[in-house]
């Protein structure tokens, strides 16, 4: 652990009776760090990130974000501090428009008071603006977001992820049934959040995850496996072993 | 929802207003004076059943309690009806007390001597007990059919409270106001009961502005947020249990204001009011209304109420197989409530199933006929 990390974890483990879906897990995030992680189901990907946005209490272990523990403190709490979720399936609400999506995610402070007695600030329009220019939704803006097409779903999604403005951004499986060509648009754009933010990318796309161009974790069996580039893992016999498959001979 | 997309005239506007409050004013003239008392209670059902409407067709919160913080505000109407008329009685204390023996004002009776506290009691008393519900309720995260369950429990709690305590608030019978006075007014009186159809009047209209201001904007976006997706709502930084206890607690709050009127309406206030089925009723007001368009709840909660007495008068017995009936009906049929269906082109496809209307020649996938797919 250093200065420069921005999130620790620290053999967390967790047990959902008597299974363990992590186990003595560690890592670390430097801070602008695009890290992608990969694993075979039931490795512990979504329970990783369910531990680390408090909605599963590890068993064991601790998890700090910014030189700060986190563990017990509940969501919306931690969500304030700076991690910020996008699910695997498109997560939105979709009887509210493209806008109004957009607001309830760059609106601070996030009390009902400041929601209820002002108007949203001219700054956080402007964000707005920006953020659908990005993600190209700037004609669907007053349309309801249950109307748009999966692709642009998940990148409202992804919009009102960077609207929150997070430290640390993790995104699961954020081109599960996009076209290629979208996935690629993603891959991008994750990039270009890197840098200034902290991403972490779960999925399962190969092409994908190569595209990111990044360090990849390995999860297996609830604990991390292997860490490197993309060359490392893939010629890494465990990982070989339980997740790429051996080619065949 | 789809409202908003339709723009009125101003001038349509503006005439609905002027005939509406000359409908009222006028009211007391063309209605004779039982009808227009039933009207005057009906009205005020639509102020609780707007509470309904916030919790659960907005924040989506089944509430099959509201009938406490009804009964709430009726009480401490009743209390302060009783206390400010009790001169003429035994110790000088509302006559009921000497039934059984009760010489001793109970110490919560006192502040109901002050108007002021009255006034103020009669929303706050029961927006705190809906808080204090709530906000247990919610911080344990308990929702859906647990949270329906919870309330209706709780409501049998405060029935049979209220029931029990003859010597407190006299139990069973109930607090009568009729026959008290009200500013030296007979409260039953004919003068007094048109002041009070329009203090009524003005009230749900007031209470509907309010309810329309707290869904407007972002605070009425994250309690929909709520209803359709918590967790998320919890991701992005909201907390859901201040938001939902916040609301839960302007229910209660409406509740009240709206028991109190009912009570001086009608006369009496009793636990009654806190009977189970007539809290699953103020549901189905705004189911049949439709839900998350406040306006379908006041219409549901007059239109149904008053085709109960229509009916009930000329077919005893009939009305609970009628209104059981209208919710199957709704559930099934209309599941966004007959303003809702209005709102959502229903009235267009209709007439289009018969061919008395042409179908509007676009293509599916074109904004026009967007609605279709997404309302919910």
């Amino acid at each position: 652990m250093n200065n420069k990390d921005l999130l620790n974890l620290i053999n967390i483990t967790v047990s959902f009776e008597g299974f363990l879906a992590l186990n003595k897990l560690n890592l670390n995030l430097k801070k602008g760090e695009l890290r992608a992680v990969i694993g075979p189901n039931g490795a512990g990907k979504t329970t990783f990130l369910d531990v680390i946005t408090g909605k599963v209490k590890p068993t064991n272990g601790e998890v700090i974000f910014k030189g700060k523990s986190i563990v017990g403190r509940k969501e919306h709490k931690i969500a304030r501090l700076g991690v910020g979720r996008k699910f695997q399936s498109p997560r939105i609400f979709e009887n509210l428009t493209v806008k109004e999506n957009l607001e309830i995610s760059v609106t601070t402070p996030k009390s009902p008071l400041n929601l209820i007695s002002k108007n949203i600030k001219d700054e956080q329009l402007n964000e707005i603006d920006r953020l659908m220019k990005i993600v190209n939704l700037a004609q669907k803006v007053d349309s309801k977001a249950g109307s748009l097409s999966h692709g642009q779903k998940q990148w409202l999604e992804i919009a009102m992820l960077v609207g929150q403005k997070p430290d640390l951004m993790l995104v699961d499986e954020p081109v599960a049934g996009l076209t290629d060509e979208e996935t690629d648009l993603t891959a991008d754009l994750l990039k270009s959040l890197s840098g200034e933010n902290t991403v972490v990318v779960i999925d399962h796309d190969m092409e994908f995850i190569r595209r990111l161009d990044s360090n990849v974790s390995v999860l297996n069996q609830g604990t991390v496996l292997c860490e490197g580039t993309m060359e490392t893992i893939q010629k890494d016999k465990k990982v070989i072993d339980v997740y790429l498959g051996r080619p065949e001979d | 929802m789809s409202l908003s997309k339709i723009k009125f005239d101003k001038k349509i506007v503006l005439s609905f207003w002027i005939i509406l409050i000359a409908l009222i004013i006028a009211a007391p003239t063309l209605l004779p004076v039982f009808r227009l008392n039933l009207l005057g209670r009906y009205l005020s059902l639509s102020i609780v059943a707007l509470g309904v409407d916030l919790i659960w067709g907005y924040t989506g919160l089944l509430s099959l309690g509201q009938g406490i913080f009804f009964a709430l505000g009726g009480y401490c109407a009743a209390m302060y009806l009783q206390i400010t008329s009790s001169s003429e009685f035994p110790n000088n204390i509302p006559e009921f007390f000497a039934l059984y023996g009760v010489e001793k004002l109970p110490f919560f009776w006192e502040p109901f001597r002050s108007p002021v506290f009255a006034f103020f009691a009669i929303w706050i008393i029961p927006a705190l007990v809906a808080g204090l519900i709530g906000f247990l309720v919610f911080r344990n995260r308990i929702k859906g059919v647990y949270f329906s369950i919870l309330t209706q429990a709780s409501l049998l709690v405060f029935f049979n409270f209220f029931n029990g305590q003859q010597k407190l608030i006299n139990g069973t019978n109930g607090l009568k106001t009729d026959v008290t006075q009200l500013f030296g007014q007979m409260v039953g009186s004919e003068s007094m009961q048109r002041i009070f159809f329009w203090i009524t009047a003005l009230l749900v209209i007031a209470a509907w502005f309010f309810a329309k201001w707290v869904v407007k904007g972002r605070f009425g976006n994250i309690l929909i947020g709520i209803r359709d997706d918590e967790p998320r709502v919890r991701f992005t930084g909201y907390n859901p249990v201040i938001f939902k206890t916040i609301v839960f607690s302007i229910a209660g709050g409406l509740a009240g204001i709206s028991g109190a009127l009912y009570t001086v309406q009608s006369g009496i206030v009793s636990p009654q009011f806190m009977t189970v089925p007539f809290s699953i009723e103020m549901v189905i007001w705004v189911a049949v209304g439709g839900r998350g368009t406040l306006l379908g709840a006041i219409l549901g909660a007059v239109f149904i109420n008053y085709a109960k007495s229509l009916v009930s008068e000329a077919l005893p017995a009939s009305w609970m197989f009628i209104q059981g009936g209208l919710f199957i009906l709704v559930v099934t049929a209309l599941p966004e409530g007959v303003l809702g269906w209005i709102q959502g082109d229903g009235p267009r496809n209709l007439l289009q199933r018969f061919g008395l209307k042409r179908k509007i020649e676009t293509y599916p996938s074109l904004e026009v006929n967007n609605k279709e797919g997404n309302n919910e």
